[in-house]
This record gives structure tokens, sequence and C-alpha cells, in this order.
């Protein structure tokens, strides 16, 4: 522990949370220097994060799967908090910088003034979902979990208004229940296994006595709705279109990770708690998975073609590709779950940036609330009136081509039309359903079918949203500004990234399917060689 | 005690969920407050019932675990108090916020039949 790169792990949690606190510091005015340090942070943990999946990508010396452990305090497992840095976490935290970057570049332009402490609530948030994402602890996931959760009621009230402070309302009321579910879970297994360390619950749950197990899989089954409430999954995920469309367009594009880690605990929790070693456990739920995510995909495609605006439309793509990781997950067939990793990684960014050109192209109708509307006047200290530049950055000329040629690209990718990285993720999940031991089961094809059909749905939805937003005899040119230029085309140029390294990108994700279904190396890792 | 307990959670978390039910967003946040409640004594109930035994280790030399209470439930029910009173807090200033904003403290923001 001496080596200063063993705490590189706890970097992608630190760093933004100094960051957010010192920001309290500084009065409203000085967004310049707000702005500046909150790009320097998210440059930052974008190194780290790709640093960290780099070493996952290599492996250990001799070539196989590690996973990095940080034992907080220096209390070992199972005692203290341990943070797990694996190919999944690793993934996920690639996935959040990336993705965070685009978005805290977007806003540069003008929404991160539409507000009051914009950037320290974004960074909690990032702080939030990294945490979540690396944690190997139940409880010390509550408590990221809520870290998360307190920054995105904020984020999502940013620009005030009555659309979002009534979407707010129901989001709030939503997400506190759904938490009080994932503390009863959690305390229902520890009170089962005496555990709160997910390696420790794991090695734990073939000898639960057999009295016991149903309670286990109640505490469990519990715990798995606190998480489908937050993927969205149906029937428990209506709120969010409606809460997506309404948050701010930077906010709605990182809001695309958070739903991503519900589906993240879900799959990391069902691999380890219910693989082939779990005894009477093992296969846990998984039916339940395959058909509420295919019920997902089932709701999302068709409220994407229902969907008036692109907004409403992107937060229902964000519900499909959720629904697609957890019917995947619900097979357990490790190929099919890589596969479902990577059209998740290039889904997500592809989400994020329609939700980015949906703002331009409706620009004008969505305003950021004046502060004469303010309810709380030390709120507003009317932050667009403080300064004299109103909007940062130059327009840049043939902004329709770029914009068109930026849907065009996000849309094949959620869309899942060769050449890009969604027909990639798809086809592999497709080969890996229809091979193999399970193959040619009625479940199997059924997903094949519906995966398909969603595809085609949100061709359907997107063409439109196309021809409406781009090939308009009225059409003004929209003034789009470097930062939101650099935004979108930094996300469009990270899915065409994944699309060129598909291969190395796919077997990343097949390799992180098989570690996940052996869940030996996980537990051994965390527990030492002692157990 | 283990009765009286359950009662306590049971009334408790049935009172909530009504409430949660309601149309007025003041007796959804006493709903999540009571939800909150119960589930804290949930947790609590989770470490076992035990009456008169301290959670804390003292002194030097052997230790009989068996004369503690579980110690970890308590810190959880801590932890999750705290979290609980800062997003009740929050959801209240979003409550007032959509009352200033709207004029209706109905959940929808407007009142039925306008």
């Amino acid at each position: 522990m001496t080596d200063w790169q063993d705490h590189l792990i706890v970097v992608p949690v630190v760093l933004p949370l100094i960051a957010a606190a010192s920001m309290l510091l500084l009065k409203e005015q000085r967004y310049g220097l707000k702005a500046l340090i909150s790009l320097c942070t998210l440059i930052a943990l974008v190194g780290v994060a790709y640093a960290l999946l780099h070493e996952a990508a290599v492996g250990g010396p001799a070539g196989d799967d590690t996973a990095r452990i940080y034992n907080l305090g220096a209390w070992a497992a199972p005692f203290g908090i341990t943070l797990v840095a694996d190919r999944l976490s690793t993934l996920m935290l690639a996935l959040t910088a990336t993705l965070a970057a685009g978005g805290l570049m977007f806003s540069y332009a003008r929404w991160d003034r539409a507000g009051p402490r914009f950037h320290a609530l974004y960074l909690l948030l990032v702080m939030g979902v990294n945490g979540a994402v690396l944690t190997g602890d139940l409880f010390n996931l509550f408590v990221f979990f809520e870290v998360m959760l307190a920054a995105s009621y904020g984020l999502l009230l940013h620009g005030s208004g009555e659309k979002r402070v009534r979407a707010g309302l129901g989001y709030v009321a939503i997400n506190l229940t759904a938490s009080l579910f994932f503390l009863i879970g959690v305390s229902l297994i520890y009170g089962v296994t005496g555990a709160l360390n997910m390696a420790d619950i794991a090695s734990k749950v073939a000898t639960i006595p057999d009295h016991d197990r149903a309670l286990f899989h109640i505490g469990c089954a519990i715990l798995g709705v606190a998480f489908l409430v937050k993927a969205a999954a149906w029937p428990l995920g209506f709120w969010l279109p409606g809460a997506y469309a309404a948050a701010s367009a930077p906010v709605a594009a990182v809001f695309a990770i958070l739903s991503k880690v519900g589906v993240y605990v879900i799959l990391r929790l069902a691999t380890l708690l219910f693989g082939a070693d779990a005894g009477a456990s093992a296969g846990f739920g998984n039916t339940w998975l395959l058909a509420a995510g295919a019920a997902t995909v089932v709701f999302g495609a068709a409220g994407m073609v229902a969907a008036r605006r692109l907004e409403g439309a992107a937060g229902y793509a964000v519900m499909v590709s959720s629904g697609t990781v957890l019917a995947i997950a619900g097979t357990a067939v490790p190929d099919a779950v890589g596969g479902a990793l990577f059209y998740m990684a290039a889904s997500t960014l592809a989400a994020g940036a329609l939700f980015l050109i949906a703002e331009i192209l409706a620009r004008g109708e969505d305003v950021a609330a004046s502060p004469e509307d303010a309810v709380f006047d030390d709120e507003y200290d009317d932050p667009f009136a403080a300064d004299d530049v109103q909007e940062v950055g130059r327009v840049l000329p043939a902004s329709t081509a770029f914009l068109g040629g930026a849907f065009i690209l996000a849309a094949l990718v959620t869309v899942s039309l060769p050449p890009l990285a969604g027909f990639a993720g798809k086809l592999s999940i497709f080969v890996a359903l229809l091979s193999g031991d399970g193959a040619l089961s009625p479940a199997s094809w059924t997903l094949v079918g519906v995966l398909t059909l969603s595809s085609f749905a949100a061709l359907i939805a997107l063409t439109r949203f196309g021809v409406a937003g781009f090939w308009r005899e009225d059409a003004v040119a929209p003034k789009v500004r470097s930062p939101e230029f650099l935004a979108i085309g930094g996300l469009v140029l990270c899915c065409l990234w994944l699309s060129a390294g598909a291969a190395a990108g796919l077997t990343y994700a097949e390799k992180t399917g098989e570690w996940l279904a052996s869940p030996r190396a996980y537990i051994s890792a965390v527990l030492g060689d002692a157990e | 005690m283990e009765l009286v307990l359950a009662l306590g959670i049971g009334v408790l978390t049935a009172a909530g969920v009504w409430l949660l039910l309601r149309p007025r967003t003041f007796q959804v946040i006493i709903g999540l407050s009571l939800l909150g409640y119960a589930v804290n004594l949930f947790i609590f109930a989770m470490g076992r019932l035990r009456a008169g035994a301290p959670p804390v280790l003292k002194g030097e030399g052997p230790v009989d675990p068996a004369a503690y209470a579980d110690p970890v439930p308590q810190a959880l029910v801590l932890t999750a108090i705290v979290i609980s009173f800062a997003l009740t807090a929050l959801f209240l200033v979003v409550l007032l916020t959509s009352r200033g904003i709207t004029g209706s403290d109905h959940i929808d923001g407007r009142e039925p039949g306008e």
C-alpha cells in the first residue's frame, strides 16, 4: 500500500468529492472558475477510468482476469468496506466519465448558469455513480446510491420552471420509496447471512439453512425491486420518460447512466449471489428478470413510436437499452451478457447524444425560468443577469449538416443498424442466444423477436423525428455553439470509436460476461485466499 | 416484545402506505416519514431483539459475544436515519416550490376538475 498507483481506485470517488466541496466556498458569480475546476476534474476522471479499464483489459501478469481490491482504512474484508475494480466496474467507470464529460461540455454553452450550484451537484452525481459501481459492500452501495439520487434531485430541478418542479415531485417520491425497499432488502439479507460484504454473502449463500432460504430470497427480491425501479423496468419505470424529458439537456444526458447503475447492480448481484455455485439458490429470479426485461423492451419500443418529442423518444430509448440488458441477464448466457454490455455502452452514449441534439432542435421553446418566478429568492441570485455574456462560444457554420450527421449516427447506434456499434452488440447477443445449450428454446426465440421488433420500432420513430426535425421547408439553421459542437461531436465520435474497435470491445465485453459467470474468482479476490 | 415491535412496524407501514397514496403533497411526505420509521425499526429488529445487552465491547480480556447485542444494525439505522432526514428535508423544499409555482398542493400541480 505504499505505491501511489494502489490508490488509483479511490480517485473516482475522492476527486469529485473534493472538487464539489471546494466549489461551495466560491460564490455563485465565479462560474468561470467553477467551470474550469469541474472540467479539470472530469478530464482527470476520464484518464483514471481509462487507466483502470486498460488494466482490467490487459489482466494479471499471467494474462488472467484481475480484480483490483482496495480496503478502505486498511480494514480487511469482510469487516471493512472494500472497493473492487473488476472488468464490469471499470467498464461502468469509463462509460460514466465519458458521458459526464459530454454533458458537462454541453452545459458550458449556457445551461450551467441557469441555476445555482450546477457544477457541485454535477460532480456529486458523478461521485455517487462511481462509488456505486466500485463498492463491494451492500450498505455502502446504499450510501452511494443516496448520494447519487440526492444530487440527481437537485439536477432535475436545475433551471426551475413548473414542468421540472412537477416532474421532480414525482421523481423524488418514487426514488425515496425505492430507497426504503433497498433498506428492507439489505437488512433482511443481513438478518439471514450476517454479512454485508457482497463477496462474503456470496460465499455463504450455498450454506444458508433451508428454513432461512425463503427469507433470503424475499430479501433479495425486495432489494431487486429497488434496483428495477431505478433501472426503469416495466412496470416500475413509468416515471422515467417524463422525468428525463423535463430535465435540462445536459442533465438528461448524464441521467442516461443513472438507470444503467440499477442494471449494473442487478447484473452484479444476480451473477454473484445466484451463480452456479449458489446451491439451492442458483438461478433465482432469472425468469423474472427475463420477463421484466422483455416487457420493458416492448413498452419502451411502443413508447418511442408514440413519443411526440425527440427527448421523450430518447427517454424511451434508455428504457429499451436497460430492458435489453436485464432480459439478457435473465438468460444467464455469458456470451450474450458480453454482447449486451457492449450494446449498453454504445446505446447509452447514443441516448446521451440524442438528448443533446433534441435540445438544440427545440431551442427557444425551453427556457430556464426567469428569476422573477423564483420561490426562494436567495436561490436565484440572477445567474443570467450577473454576467454580460449570455452564451459562451462561437456560432459555427454548417450547423444543420453537423447536427443532421450526428443525429443519423446516434440514431443508427440506437436502432442497432450496421455498420455501427449497436449492431455489433445486438448481433453477438443473437449469435450467443441461438447457439450453445439453451439454443432454440422458446425463451431465446421470443427474446430475439422482441429485440428485433424494438429495433424496427426505433427505426420508425427516429426516422420520423429526423424528417420532422431536419427536412422542414421553414427550417432556420439552428445555432450550435462551440461547446455544444464539442459535446455532441465527442459523444458521436465515441460511438464511432466503439464501432471501429468493435473487435477489441466485444472481446473485452465477452470476457466480462465469462468473468461474471464464474464469481469464485471475484470472491477469492475480495476475501483473500484464506477462504 | 417481538409482538409489540411487529405491531408497531405494521401500523406505521399501513399508515405510511395509505398516506403515500393520498393526493396532497403534505400527506405524501408524512407517509414517507412514517414508512421511514417503520423501515428503521425493521432494520433494528434484524439484529435480533435483546434487552440489556450493550452493543460496544468494554475492557480487555476474553469477550463472550453472546453477552452483547449486534452493533451493525444499530450503525445501519443511524446512517439510514440521517439520510432519510436529509432527503425528507429536500423533498419538503420541492413540495414548497411546487406549492409556490403552481398554487396548489395537489401532487399533479392542479386541483382535480380544473
